[in-house]
């Protein structure tokens, strides 16, 4: 297992996942959803090939309300 | 009678752009927007709640809505930039609310790192509307820098404090004829939509006076009234102020 924060909470996840499989770990929607590891937006036809690695930070977003 | 304005490839007929936050209910929410005739309505960026207790927001909105995703909670450039390529990504879509606070109790923006934010995302292909407080050369430096609107407060967020700067909306419509000029922020009441509109104001984007009033699709239908009355007003061109009274009646001719 590795190490990695999920928005803002620290998550042990299985080495060499891909970031397609951890959106589906934690039961997280695919669509209309954007992710971020490490500060840079990663396009959804890239979740597929990358890895998540120790000590990424990542973010998961959607939309809610807001003015 | 055609009164539209544009913003990047779109053309509006409505002046009159909403939020989506603090509803009671999704049903409050919906029957707001489509009281209020709004072509647009704004959106925020946030964190998908690790709890699996996700639902999508956006499918309680209207499909043929126009969303405007905001980068509110930003505070400096970096952060709104980074949700701004979030937003895109996540919905496809170039356009943006650019929104960086400068202070937690004011909620008022921090022109300098907006304007620093606005030509980065501008730079990347955004259509970036920028909030940012009332100052004429900010608005000419955010249009130089390449936002097809400028869009000044007319109070802080949230405080439904009306038109707080009538004289400095005044002079950015005064200077800057050709602008787009949203008013974003601070309208509580109608009377504040029409104020805000009489001064030139293109457009108003408004949230929590519609969302907060006891009935919001009464609330939101009273501002597109608002906003379509001081639109009129506007383009009809308001009599001079005079300090003496001038008879409306001929003086001549009245009976001794």
């Amino acid at each position: 297992m590795i190490s990695v924060v999920i928005n803002g909470e620290a998550r042990e996840v299985p080495e060499g996942v891909r970031l397609d499989h951890l959106l589906e770990l934690f039961s997280l929607p695919a669509k209309r959803v954007a992710v971020e590891v490490n500060k840079t937006v990663v396009r959804k036809v890239d979740w597929p090939v990358i890895k998540v690695s120790d000590g990424d930070r990542i973010e998961v977003v959607h939309f809610v309300g807001g003015g | 009678m055609s009164d539209t304005f544009t913003l990047g490839d779109s053309t509006f007929s409505s002046r009159l752009i909403i939020g989506t936050g603090k509803y009671r209910s999704y049903d409050e929410m919906k029957a707001a927007h489509a009281a209020s005739g709004a072509e647009m309505v704004t959106v925020a960026v946030n964190r998908v709640p690790l709890d699996g207790k996700t639902e999508s927001f956006l499918d309680h909105l209207d499909p043929k809505m126009k969303i405007l995703p905001n980068t509110a909670g930003c505070y400096d450039a970096d952060h709104a930039i980074r949700t701004a390529r979030l937003a895109r990504e996540a919905l496809d879509t170039p356009w943006i609310k650019l929104e960086v606070i400068g202070d937690q109790i004011t909620l008022l923006p921090d022109n300098e790192q907006t304007l620093a934010a606005a030509k980065v995302l501008v730079g990347e292909g955004f259509i970036v509307l920028p909030y940012f407080t009332d100052d004429l050369i900010m608005a000419k430096k955010l249009l130089d820098a390449g936002c097809p609107a400028v869009m000044p407060l007319a109070a802080p967020i949230g405080s439904g404090m009306g038109v707080q700067n009538p004289s400095n909306l005044r002079i950015m419509r005064e200077q800057l004829p050709d602008a787009t000029i949203i008013v974003d922020a601070g309208v509580g009441v109608p009377s504040d939509a029409a104020i805000a509109m009489e001064l030139g104001a293109d457009a108003i984007l408004m949230n929590t006076a519609i969302a907060e009033s006891r009935d919001p699709a009464a609330m939101a239908t009273a501002m597109k009234l608002a906003v379509q009355a001081g639109r009129l007003a506007y383009l009809s061109g308001r009599m001079p102020k005079r300090l003496y009274a001038s008879a409306s009646s001929p003086l001549e001719g009245a009976i001794k």
